[in-house]
């Protein structure tokens, strides 16, 4: 696989050859920079650091901006590891990766956190249906998520059972989206379809070949 | 670079036809083009505009006409390639952006003032 850190700008739609209106997300993709390269004699498995966004300087402990200054740049926000790179894109320690290393029209995945949702019921979280009549004798079970189970057997609610709770901010891929665009000079990759998380939020794009 | 220049740099780069000024209240004529099978062929779709939604190159806006006594309404992209061209056949005088009242109206009393320059 190869891939970059990237961040999430917004959303737009352009039209395609064949005149369809295409929804796209625009997003910010590199440059990032190798900032370790892990191997199986010193970490016992292989995998390269990239790290990317810009990072105040005392925001940033001693020790990161250590780290940072043996790769000599500047402190990065996001750090985050990638394994099985392709060999064909074997990277040394310093290198820079920027957008040119994805190409138009190929697809990818796109990893996110999606927005927060708070505290939700069945209905919203796993998409029960409720109770389909406000009338004939039904007054508050609209969106109840009717019975958790049976009464002496099992005597018990089996795990797993999908109930209200917290929902979203959670790790979510994408795959397949494809890759309608690419601007190299301002880094900017444009997307096929919707990524998670808000605008602003880092992504982790990934080809696999 | 904020997130909003980003997003405006690409949006920049999406073709917008040089289309004539009109508002909501204006009658104007879309000539379309149609694809039927591999031939293509225009059609105009004439009517008063009843919205313009969004901005830059995303924007659609919205026409009304009155089809053998039904209400039939259009939403058009404004970059949508198969806009051959817009004729402004009338510019009318209207106090709102957004003109839904005239759903409600029928014959006489859906008319719209005609603008006086």
């Amino acid at each position: 696989m190869s891939g970059l850190i990237g961040k999430k700008i917004g959303m737009t739609s352009i039209f395609d050859e064949a005149g369809k209106n295409i929804p796209c997300t625009v997003i910010e993709a590199g440059p990032c920079v190798v900032t370790q390269v892990k191997n199986i004699d010193t970490d016992g498995y292989e995998a390269i650091q990239l790290a990317f966004g810009e990072k105040k300087e005392n925001h940033t402990s001693k020790a990161l901006l250590g780290h940072f200054a043996k790769a000599s740049v500047a402190p990065k926000k996001i750090m985050m590891e990638f394994t099985r790179f392709e060999a064909g894109h074997q990277k040394k320690f310093g290198d820079v990766l920027t957008v040119d290393i994805f190409i138009e029209g190929e697809y990818i995945d796109v990893v996110g956190t999606s927005k927060g949702k708070g505290f939700q019921g069945v209905v919203k979280r796993y998409g029960f249906k409720g109770v389909g009549d406000a009338t004939h004798g039904q007054h508050n079970r609209m969106r109840a998520p009717g019975s958790i189970g049976a009464s002496s057997y099992p005597s018990r609610v089996f795990k797993g059972m999908r109930m209200a709770g917290r929902m979203g901010n959670e790790r979510v891929k994408m795959i397949n989206l494809q890759i309608m665009k690419i601007i190299p000079e301002k880094n900017i990759l444009v997307v096929k379809g919707s990524v998670p998380g808000p605008n602003g939020s880092y992504l982790i794009l990934e080809r696999w070949s | 670079m904020g997130k909003q220049e980003l997003l405006q740099y690409v949006e920049d780069q999406i073709e917008i036809k040089d289309l004539p000024q009109f508002k909501a209240g204006d009658t104007i004529t879309v000539q379309y083009k149609i694809r039927e099978g591999s031939k293509e062929r225009l059609q105009n779709f004439q009517g008063v505009v009843l919205q313009r939604v969004g901005g830059g190159p995303t924007e659609t806006f919205t026409i009304r006409k009155i089809s053998s006594n039904v209400g039939v309404e259009r939403i058009f992209p404004i970059s949508s390639p198969f806009i051959e061209k817009i004729i402004v056949n009338k510019r009318g005088a209207v106090r709102r952006a957004r003109i839904f009242y005239l759903r409600g109206l029928r014959g006489k009393k859906a008319r719209i003032k005609e603008q006086r320059f």
